[in-house]
C-alpha cells in the first residue's frame, strides 16, 4: 500500500519534472534572444517539410470528409424537407469542429511524429551535442524553427481543410444529389458568422498547432537516445498530442459555444 | 602523478554523478600541451562524460576544470562560446550534420565563429579535407560516406578552426583495420604538424598505447594509474594489468553482480 503510494508519488513527480523541462525548452527556444536573420531560411525549410508536405493528406481527407458530411446531412435533412440547409450544416461542422480537430490529428501523425523522430535521431547521433560543442545552441537552431513552422502551418492547413471540405460537400449536394445551388450557398452565407465561427475555429487551430508541435519537439529533444527510445518517443507524440487535442477541443468548445 | 612543464587542461578534485551513481570521485587529471594524452578505461566508466565536462556541456558537482586560465564550469555563455572555438571534438558516432554536404559540414564551425569571405572559407575547407584525404568527396552527403570516411570528415570539421585542443571520443571503435591504421597515422601527423594538444578517449589498448605520450586509466570513479606507455606496462597493480592485457577476470569482474547461478537455473524451485 505504502509502496504503491510511493510509486504513484514518484511517477507524479517525474511527470511534473518532465513538464518543467518542456516549459524550459519552450522558453529557451522561443523567448530568449531570437536571431531572425539566421532563423528565417531555417524556418522556410521547416515550413516546407512540416506544412507543404502535409498538404496532400490534408486536401484528400478534407475532400472526403466534406463529401461524407454532404451525404449524411442530406439523408437526415431530407426527412424534414429541409435539405437546402445541408450547406449550412457542412460549413458549420467543418469550420467549428472538424477542420481544426481532424487537421490537428492528421498533423500529429504526419508531421509531429516525423519531427520527434528527426530530433531524436539527431540526439542519438550526437548531432545536437556537436552543435553545442561548436558553440551553437541546438534549442535555437534546431528546435525553434521547427516549433514556429508547426505553429504557423497548422492554422493554414486547417483553413485549407475547411475550404476543400466545403467544396466536397457542394460537389455531393449540388452535382450529385441535385440541391438547388443558390439555396445551398445562400443558407451557408446566412448562417456562418465570421467572428463566432471562422475566428473561433482558427483560434482552435492555433491552440492545437501550439500544443501538437510543442509535444513533438519536446518528445524528440527529451528522448532516450537509442533506437528504442526514439520509437517510444514517436509513439508518445502521437498519443499525447491526440489526447491533448481532443481534450482541449472540449474545453475550447465549452468556452466558445457553451453559453448557447 | 608526474609534473609537466606546460599544462593546458588542469582538472582538480572533479566530482560528478548521474542520479545516484558516482561517475567521478575527486579526480585529478593534467593534460600536457602539445602532446597526445589518452584516457582509457572499460566501457561505461565515464570517458565520454569527461570530454563533455571539459567541453562545458555538463557541469560537475564540484571541482574545477581549468583550460589555461578559464575555469570551464564557471564560464558564462559568451566566454564558453570563445573557449569552444579553441576546442575541436570528434564524437564517437562522427555526428556529421546529415542534412548538409561534406563541404558545408566542415565549413560550419568557420561560419559560426568567423566572418571570413566565401572564397577564404572555400580555401580552408579544401585544405582541411585535403589533410584527411577527402577533398574529392566535398560535395557528397554524409549518408553517401562509409564509416571510416565519415569519421575522417568529422575530423576535418573538428580541426577546421585550428583548435588548440582536439578531443577524440573512441576514434578507433568500429573501424576496419585499414581505416584504423589511416586514423592512427592521421591523428599522429595532425598532432605533430598543427601543434595542438590531443586527448584520445579509448578502450582499444594496442592502438592507443602506440600513439599516446601519456595515459590515464580510469576505473571505479578514480584514476587508477597514469604514466607513459612504458611506465604503465611495468605497473604491478592487478587491476591495471588486467586492463592492459585484456584478461577476462581479475579485480574488474567480467560478470555483472548476480545471484548464485545454480539457484537462477533452478528457477527458484528449491
Ligand atoms: N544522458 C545520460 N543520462 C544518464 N546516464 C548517462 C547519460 N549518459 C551516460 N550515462 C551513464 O554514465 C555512465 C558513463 O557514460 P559514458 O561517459 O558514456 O561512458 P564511456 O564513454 O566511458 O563508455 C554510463 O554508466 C552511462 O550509462
Ligand atoms: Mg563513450
Amino acid at each position: 500500500m505504502i509502496n504503491q503510494l510511493a510509486r504513484l508519488g514518484h511517477k507524479g513527480l517525474s511527470k511534473l519534472a518532465a513538464f518543467g523541462r518542456a516549459g524550459m525548452i519552450l522558453f529557451q527556444s522561443l523567448v530568449a534572444a531570437p536571431q531572425p536573420l539566421i532563423m528565417f531560411p531555417l524556418l522556410v525549410k521547416q515550413i516546407y517539410f512540416v506544412g507543404v508536405l502535409s498538404l496532400i493528406i490534408i486536401v484528400v481527407s478534407g475532400l472526403f470528409i466534406g463529401m461524407v458530411l454532404g451525404l449524411q446531412g442530406y439523408t437526415i435533412l431530407v426527412d424534414y424537407g429541409s435539405e437546402q440547409a445541408v450547406g449550412q450544416m457542412v460549413a458549420l461542422s467543418l469550420v467549428r469542429e472538424l477542420a481544426p480537430v481532424v487537421t490537428a490529428l492528421l498533423f500529429a501523425g504526419r508531421a509531429g511524429s516525423a519531427l520527434t523522430a528527426e530530433i531524436g535521431l539527431m540526439k542519438a547521433t550526437e548531432q545536437l551535442s556537436s552543435l553545442e560543442m561548436i558553440g551553437v545552441d541546438p534549442l535555437r537552431r534546431i528546435i525553434a524553427p521547427r516549433f514556429w513552422a508547426g505553429f504557423i502551418c497548422l492554422p493554414i492547413l486547417a483553413a485549407i481543410f475547411a475550404l476543400v471540405g466545403i467544396y466536397g460537400g457542394a460537389l455531393v449536394s449540388i452535382d450529385w444529389l441535385g440541391i438547388y445551388e443558390g439555396s445551398f450557398w445562400a443558407n451557408m452565407q446566412n448562417s456562418v458568422d465570421f467572428y463566432d465561427d471562422v475566428v473561433n475555429g482558427l483560434i482552435k487551430a492555433v491552440a492545437f498547432g501550439f500544443v501538437v508541435t510543442w509535444i513533438a519537439v519536446f518528445q524528440g529533444y527529451d528522448c532516450i537516445p537509442t533506437s528504442e527510445g526514439i520509437s517510444q518517443a514517436t509513439t508518445k507524440t502521437v498519443v499525447y498530442s491526440s489526447l491533448a487535442v481532443l481534450g482541449l477541443d472540449f474545453i475550447l468548445t465549452a468556452v466558445m459555444f457553451g453559453e448557447l | 602523478m608526474k609534473e609537466f612543464d606546460d599544462v593546458v587542461i588542469d582538472i582538480k578534485k572533479l566530482s560528478f554523478s548521474r542520479g545516484d551513481r558516482l561517475i567521478y570521485d575527486e579526480v585529478d587529471i593534467k593534460v600536457p600541451r602539445g602532446k597526445i594524452t589518452a584516457i582509457m578505461g572499460p566501457s561505461g566508466t565515464g570517458k565520454t562524460t569527461l570530454l563533455r565536462l571539459i567541453g562545458g556541456q555538463l557541469k560537475p558537482d564540484s571541482g574545477s576544470i581549468l583550460v589555461d586560465d578559464d575555469n570551464i564550469p564557471e564560464l558564462g555563455r559568451s566566454d564558453l562560446f570563445n573557449v569552444r572555438e579553441r576546442m575541436g571534438m570528434l564524437f564517437q558516432s562522427g555526428a556529421l550534420f546529415t542534412d548538409i554536404s561534406v563541404f558545408e559540414n566542415v565549413a560550419f564551425p568557420i561560419r559560426v565563429h568567423t566572418d571570413l569571405s566565401e572564397d577564404m572559407i572555400r580555401d580552408v575547407v579544401f585544405m582541411k579535407l585535403q589533410a584527411v584525404g577527402l577533398r574529392g568527396a566535398h560535395d557528397l552527403m554524409p549518408s553517401e560516406l562509409s564509416g571510416g570516411m565519415a569519421r575522417r570528415v568529422a575530423l576535418a570539421r573538428a580541426i577546421s578552426l585550428d583548435p588548440d585542443i582536439v578531443m577524440y571520443d573512441e576514434p578507433f571503435t568500429g573501424q576496419d583495420p585499414i581505416a584504423m591504421g589511416v586514423l592512427v597515422n592521421l591523428i599522429r601527423e595532425l598532432n605533430a604538424s598543427l601543434e595542438h594538444t590531443s586527448i584520445i578517449v579509448s578502450h582499444d589498448i594496442q592502438e592507443t598505447l602506440g600513439i599516446a605520450d601519456y595515459i590515464y586509466i580510469i576505473a571505479d570513479s578514480k584514476v587508477i594509474a597514469s604514466g607513459t606507455p612504458e611506465e604503465l606496462s611495468k605497473v604491478e597493480s592487478e587491476q591495471v594489468k588486467q586492463f592492459m592485457h585484456g584478461l577476462p577476470d581479475g579485480p574488474v569482474p567480467f560478470h555483472f553482480p548476480a545471484d548464485d547461478i545454480v539457484s537462477d537455473l533452478m528457477g527458484g524451485q528449491q
